[in-house]
């Protein structure tokens, strides 16, 4: 036993879900959304990575071990941005003494 | 089973704790990947909100159809590598090296593609440094547009070959007829990596090549 044996077909039908939705981000992009834009395109390329952590990384199989690992590690990634981004924000909004 | 012997350490209780514990081992690698990477985007989150004309002006040069035909390159390159993990698990000898060697051409074909993105840049001058010639407003800042660009592809090109020659030793090993059924973690790993190689890339595409595209 290594591992879980998915079927084949299940690899085959992600791949066609990933192409449909490279195609919808590319064909979303040509439309003006305003802000919008960004977050389709980011929501989209979350669901494709999602597809390939839970699919072709066999995460759906894995235990509960890789997932909470997994988890750690995006809630860091999410961390850095937020605390960066809260920062550079937040800059203009108060004037130090003295400057 | 004869042939555990040589894979399997002692320290181990079976084989499959053994496989658990690469997994576990290449999962905190990739971690480590995804905070590596998430330092790069950090910074390109910074400046495109600091710059948002430049990133448009840059992202406005990259060639979409170039791009999009790279993104299906590397995710039927995925396709493969999971149907390659697919036949070492099932221990079929020959369906994994097919898969590997297909793997490995969809790499060097997305490398290709990329070699000719970068090549356009070098002749349209917009390699940032002296030699950087972009007509227009903001030039510095369409230019650290391109620093991030370069150091963003250049880096997941990086993994790319890394991958692409972990690949070929993996093809090397399975001609040698080490992996079967019971023992095939290399495979698995290898894949993990190219896998995440191909999320990265997933990520890219959207922020480097689609935004301001309306």
């Amino acid at each position: 036993m290594s591992g879980h044996v998915a079927p084949t077909r299940l690899y085959y039908a992600i791949f066609g879900a990933l192409m449909i939705l490279t195609a919808l981000t590319v064909a979303v992009a040509y439309k003006d959304l305003g802000l919008l834009n960004t977050y389709v395109a980011m929501t989209i390329a979350v669901a494709k990575a999602t597809l390939v952590v839970l699919y072709f990384m066999h995460v759906r199989w894995s235990g509960r071990l890789i997932p909470i690992l997994l988890a750690a590690g995006v809630l860091w990634l999410v961390i850095l941005l937020a605390l960066t981004m809260s920062d550079y924000a937040s800059r203009g909004w108060m004037t130090a003494p003295g400057s | 089973m004869a042939r555990t012997r040589d894979v399997f350490w002692h320290h181990f209780q079976d084989l499959e704790h053994q496989r658990e514990t690469s997994a576990l081992g290449m999962w905190i690698f990739l971690i480590t990947e995804i905070l590596f990477f998430g330092g790069m985007f950090a910074c390109y989150v910074v400046y495109r909100t600091a710059y948002p004309e430049a990133w448009l002006a840059g992202s406005a040069t990259l060639d979409v159809k170039l791009g999009a035909i790279n993104t299906a390159v590397l995710i039927g390159s995925s396709l493969t590598m999971a149907m390659a993990v697919h036949a070492a698990q099932l221990g079929k000898r020959m369906p994994l090296v097919v898969f590997l060697v297909l793997t490995i051409v969809l790499g060097g074909i997305f490398l290709g593609i990329k070699a000719v993105e970068y090549e356009h840049k070098w002749e349209e001058n917009l390699i940032p440094g002296p030699a950087f010639d972009f007509h227009g407003q903001g030039a510095g800042n369409v230019q650290l547009f391109f620093a991030l660009y370069f150091a963003l592809t250049g880096m997941h090109a990086l993994h790319m070959v890394i991958g692409i020659g972990l690949l070929g030793n993996l093809v090397r090993q399975s001609l040698a007829g080490r992996f079967d059924a019971a023992y095939n973690t290399p495979v698995e790993m290898v894949g993990l990596y190219w896998h995440f190689v191909d999320i990265v890339w997933i990520f890219l595409f959207p922020l480097l090549y689609l935004l301001g595209r309306h």
